[in-house]
């Protein structure tokens, strides 16, 4: 089996950063890092087992109804995460709400199934789940951490900031509020996109 | 074989939509008994949180059980009242449903539909016991901005003072609204009173400057979170609205106690009337 289907996704064709796909949840989620992981421990879960079923079931659909069966997998798999988030991490659950019901929509996942599960061997398409998944949540865990360091002063919940160099506590520093809001999830996206572009010079356009 | 023709496509879909719905459902039904006691301990958990009780969880212990054990050994009585201020019977309240009744009965045309919306209210209080002070703690729940608030009120025996105050809402925007679920903001209302000095029933404003030391019935207002305040106090002030009848009663009751000599007065007034 090619290499490449692993690496790729996770810097060269990054879903997030490269393909510009399943942008919405990325802002949406990456508030705090716990939230992000557990999105992207999600998201790779859906992904990795709706490519290996569908790539399974490949030769069996029907060409007519392609989307809807792919469909139907993929929220089948969401809403198993969501069943047992709510029994096993209830907090999380919580923190994540309508989130984890929205992977169904995550344009990478169907995406993915589309581009390659429908085309390819089953563990060969597992392993591509896996690596999209994986390459959303690089870049979904390094957005949280930023926002979460700046936004809250903390990282997974525990103080970084020292709590003397807070304002008031008579200190010099205070928490960024632009960062816990949406808009700054997207700068900070563009700014790895910005970066990724600076270190690979052929997605620059001439 | 044809996968494109028309009965293989049918057969396929309905088979396929079988097999998804026997999975979901069997996982459903596994795992709903450990959901049903996951909301069931956020619910219990509000209630200590209003009375300060159940915040620092040892490791070694399951959040579950250690909720349970404290909700146990703190709070003494569970109870569901009317309008009228009656204990009914208890059962287990749904606070939605009783938000949906108290909006019906705001746009009701008529005083006689309002009145019979009235008597569906239940209204639930808790009681706790905590070193020696017995806390009523009431719930309340409405509209926020994106989706529901909800909270519970520890209220001192006087029927006045507020002890402590959790709340908690479904999305209100993290670092504006959402702050109203913060320590820093729910510290606030420790120490703070329903009724003004003259005995009126005012609940507690949540205002810009509403925190300052001499106003005894305000609490500072979320910056940027303002609808979402504001929503919080009318949510407030509306369900303890409803529960005014008990406070009457309760209050009344804890001023005869000590005096019962005005008391006897009061009766001596009452029949020189006649």
């Amino acid at each position: 089996m090619n290499k490449e289907i692993f690496t790729k996704p996770l810097f060269k064709g990054n879903p997030i950063s490269v393909l510009v796909l399943g942008i919405c949840s990325a802002l949406a989620v990456t508030v705090q890092l716990e939230g992000a992981l557990v999105m992207a421990l999600s998201v790779t879960f859906v992904t990795a087992f709706s490519s290996l079923i569908i790539s399974l079931m490949r030769n069996t659909i029907p060409n007519r109804i392609r989307i809807i069966v792919q469909l139907v997998v993929v929220a089948m798999f969401v809403i198993l995460i969501d069943q047992v988030l709510k029994a096993f991490a209830y907090q999380v659950s919580k923190q994540l709400s309508v989130y984890i019901g929205l992977i169904i929509t995550n344009c990478i996942i169907m995406g993915r199934i589309e581009a390659f599960a429908l085309g390819n061997k089953p563990f060969a398409s597992f392993v591509d789940g896996i690596a999209n998944g994986l390459g959303y949540g690089i870049i979904l865990v390094i957005v949280a951490f930023f926002r979460e360091l700046f936004g809250s002063g903390t990282i997974l919940g525990y103080q970084i900031i020292p709590q003397n160099w807070y304002i008031a506590n008579g200190g010099f520093y205070e928490n960024n509020g632009l960062m816990i809001l949406p808009p700054m999830a997207l700068i900070l996206l563009g700014c790895v996109i910005w970066v990724q572009r600076a270190i690979q010079k052929d997605l620059q356009e001439k | 074989m044809n996968t494109n023709s028309n009965t293989y496509t049918v057969i396929y879909s309905v088979l396929l939509t079988l097999v998804v719905a026997a999975v979901l459902a069997f996982v459903s039904s596994s795992l709903r008994g450990r959901q049903n006691e996951n909301i069931a301990t956020e619910k219990k958990q509000s209630i200590l949180k209003s009375a300060a009780l159940g915040l620092e969880k040892p490791e070694s212990e399951s959040l579950n059980s250690y909720i349970d054990k404290l909700y146990k050994e703190y709070i003494v009585d569970e109870f569901v009242l009317n309008t009228k201020g009656e204990k009914l019977d208890n059962e287990n309240v749904d606070l939605k449903a009783q938000y949906d009744i108290m909006r019906q009965i705001t746009s009701a045309k008529d005083q006689t539909k309002a009145e019979a919306l009235k008597e569906k209210l239940r209204l639930p209080v808790f009681v706790c016991s905590k070193e020696g002070k017995t806390l009523n703690i009431f719930p309340c729940y409405g509209a926020g901005l994106w989706g529901p608030i909800w909270g519970y009120i520890a209220v001192e025996d006087d029927f006045n003072t507020i002890y402590g105050v959790a709340f908690d809402h479904k999305g209100e925007t993290p670092g504006l609204g959402a702050e109203i679920a913060a320590d820093k903001f729910t510290a606030q209302f420790k120490g703070k009173k329903l009724y003004d000095a003259d005995g009126n029933f005012v609940s507690v404003a949540i205002v810009k400057g509403g925190g300052q030391q001499d106003n005894p019935n305000g609490v500072d207002a979320v910056s940027g979170g303002t609808i979402t305040s504001s929503a919080l106090q009318k949510t407030i002030a509306s369900w303890f609205a409803q529960y005014s009848a008990y406070f009457e009663v309760a209050r009344a009751a804890k001023v005869e106690v000590p005096a019962a000599v005005e008391g006897e007065e009061l009766e001596t007034i009452a029949s020189s009337e006649e």
